[in-house]
C-alpha cells in the first residue's frame, strides 16, 4: 500500500464531504428547470448547511442520549463507507476490514440510529416516521446484499474493490443477464434507502406522507445540518457504488500515481452527477407510491436481486 | 411523451427577478439567501394563504431567492403568520414560536396580521400579530400580492 493510496481514501471522505451537498443542490435544481422555475442554485444546500450550523440548539424536553448521538453516527457510518468504498482509487487502506456486508451493516446502522432516535422524541410523528422507516429498511437491506452478491460471483470475492477490478479486468460481464437483473434491482433499492421518489417525497410538508422527514422532525439547528448533510452523503456514496459497480472506468488502480487520482476524481464526479440528474429528471414523471404499495416495489426488487444471483451462479463463465 | 411536451412547450414561466429591495432586517444568521419559515394560519380567511401559495409557484418562485416553507418549526428560521391572531391560536402561535431557535425572524402577512383588518371588532380575536409577539416585517394588504409577499421575504434574505 503506497502513501499516495492513503492519500487518496482521506482524499474520498473530503470530496464526498463537500460534493454532497451539491449534488442534493443539482438534483433540486434540474427538478425546478423541469418545473419551469427558476430554482435556488446549486449551492443553496450549502447555504442551508452553514446557515443551520450558526443557529441555536434546541433540545427537546425528554429526550435522551440516543437523541444527541444519532446524527454523528448516521454522518459517522457514512464517512466511513466513504473511506471504505471504491469511489475514485481501488484499494482503500480500509478495503480489507470491512467488505460488501460490512458495508451494508454499516448503512443500516446510520438508518437504525436515526430510527431511535425519531423514537426517542416520543411524539406521534416521530414513532409514525420510525416505523415506515424501518419496514422500508428491512426489504431494501436484504435486497442490497443479494444484488452485490450477484455481481461478486464473477469476482469471487465478496470485497468490493475486487468486484470493480474484476469488471475492470472482463467488461463483458457488465451486459450478463445476473448483472442487468442486479443493475435495476440496485437502482430500485437506492432510490428506497435514500428516500426518493416514488417511495418518499424529500420535499413534502405533510407530516402525514413523510418517512426519513418525519423522523428527524425535532431537530434543530447544528443537528438538523449533520442529519441533512448525512443524507446528502449517502445518497452520493450510494450513487457513486452503483456507478463504479456498473461503469468503473476511470478509477485509479491500487496503487495509483497522481494523474490517476485526479482522473479518478473527475470521473466519479461526471458519473454521480448525469445518475443525480437522470433521478431528478426521473422524479418529475411519477408521484409518490402509496405506502402500502411500497413493499410490492421493494418486494420486486427483491425478486429481481434473487433472479440476478441465480442467473449469475448458473450462467457465470469463470474468469480465471 | 405529452409530458415532455409539456415540459418543452411551457419552458420557463418563471417572472423576471426585479432589483432587490432594501433590506428590512438583517438575515437571522448573517447567511444571505437561506431563509426557511413556518407557515401559522392563526385565524385567516385563506386569502392570504392563496396569494402565499402563488408567492411559491412556479410563476413567482421565492425558492430562486433562498426562501422556502418547511414543515418543522424546529428547522425554521423564522414564523410566517397570516390572520389576525384568534383565541384559539394564540396558545398554538406562542408555542410554535418558542420552538424555532434562535436567531429568527417573524413576518406578519396580510391587513388581519398587520392590524386586525375586517375582524377588527369580532369577539374571538386577541389581537393582531403584532399584539401577541415581536413582528420584524409587515406585509400590507388584503390580500397582499405574491409580488409583495415575495418582496418582503427578499428584503429578509437579502438576495
Amino acid at each position: 500500500m503506497s502513501a499516495l493510496s492513503i492519500v487518496a481514501a482521506v482524499l474520498q471522505v473530503v470530496v464526498v464531504l463537500v460534493g454532497a451537498p451539491f449534488v442534493v443542490g443539482g438534483m433540486r435544481q434540474v427538478r425546478a428547470r423541469l418545473e419551469g422555475r427558476a430554482g435556488g442554485g446549486v449551492g443553496q444546500p450549502w447555504r442551508d448547511l452553514r446557515k443551520q450550523l450558526r443557529k441555536q440548539q434546541v433540545t427537546p424536553r425528554g429526550t435522551t442520549l440516543v437523541f444527541a448521538v444519532a446524527p454523528a453516527i448516521a454522518a459517522g457510518t457514512t464517512l466511513l463507507i466513504a473511506a471504505i468504498l471504491p469511489i475514485f482509487a481501488l484499494g482503500s487502506p480500509l478495503d480489507s476490514v470491512a467488505d460488501l456486508f460490512g458495508v451494508v451493516g454499516l448503512l443500516f446502522l446510520g438508518t437504525v440510529a436515526l430510527t431511535l432516535a425519531g423514537l426517542d422524541t416520543g411524539t406521534a410523528f416521530g414513532g409514525m416516521g420510525s416505523s415506515r422507516e424501518i419496514t422500508i429498511a428491512a426489504l431494501v437491506e436484504p435486497t442490497i446484499l443479494l444484488a452485490v452478491f450477484a455481481l461478486s460471483i464473477p469476482g469471487q470475492s465478496a470485497n468490493l474493490s475486487a468486484i470493480v477490478s474484476a469488471t475492470l479486468d472482463n467488461p463483458g460481464q457488465v451486459f450478463s443477464l445476473g448483472s442487468v437483473l442486479a443493475f435495476v434491482a440496485l437502482v430500485i433499492v437506492i432510490i428506497a434507502e435514500t428516500g426518493r421518489l416514488p417511495v418518499d417525497n424529500p420535499s413534502t410538508h405533510l407530516e402525514l406522507t413523510m418517512i426519513h422527514e418525519a423522523m428527524v422532525l425535532e431537530y434543530a439547528g447544528p443537528k438538523l445540518a449533520l442529519v441533512e448533510w448525512a443524507s446528502g452523503m449517502r445518497l452520493t456514496v450510494l450513487l457513486a457504488l452503483l456507478a463504479n459497480l456498473f461503469l468503473p472506468w476511470g478509477i485509479a488502480g491500487a496503487d495509483p500515481s497522481l494523474l490517476a487520482v485526479l482522473i479518478g476524481v473527475v470521473a466519479i464526479a461526471v458519473k454521480v452527477s448525469v445518475l443525480a440528474g437522470l433521478l431528478a429528471a426521473g422524479e418529475v414523471f411519477i408521484a409518490k407510491l402509496r405506502y402500502f404499495r411500497v413493499p410490492e416495489l421493494l418486494s420486486g426488487s427483491f425478486l429481481l436481486a434473487l433472479l440476478a444471483v441465480t442467473a449469475s451462479y448458473f450462467l457465470a463463465t469463470p474468469t480465471r | 411523451m405529452t409530458w415532455i411536451g409539456k415540459i418543452r412547450r411551457v419552458g420557463r414561466i418563471v417572472e423576471p427577478a426585479p432589483a432587490a429591495p432594501e433590506p428590512t432586517v438583517a438575515p437571522p444568521t448573517g447567511v444571505r439567501g437561506s431563509l426557511q419559515l413556518r407557515h401559522v394560519d392563526a385565524g385567516s380567511c385563506n386569502g392570504c394563504e392563496l396569494e402565499l401559495a402563488g408567492a411559491f409557484s412556479p410563476v413567482y418562485d421565492a425558492e430562486q431567492y433562498g426562501a422556502r416553507l418547511i414543515a418543522s418549526p424546529r428547522h425554521a428560521d423564522g414564523l410566517i403568520v397570516t390572520g389576525v391572531v384568534t383565541h384559539n391560536m394564540h396558545e398554538p402561535l406562542l408555542n410554535t414560536l418558542a420552538a424555532v431557535p434562535e436567531p429568527r425572524v417573524v413576518i406578519a402577512v396580510g391587513d388581519c396580521a398587520c392590524n386586525r383588518g375586517v375582524f377588527a371588532t369580532a369577539y374571538g380575536v386577541v389581537g393582531s400579530v403584532a399584539d401577541v409577539i415581536d413582528v420584524d416585517v409587515q406585509v400590507p394588504g388584503c390580500p397582499p400580492t405574491p409580488d409583495q409577499i415575495v418582496t418582503a421575504l427578499r428584503s429578509v434574505t437579502g438576495k
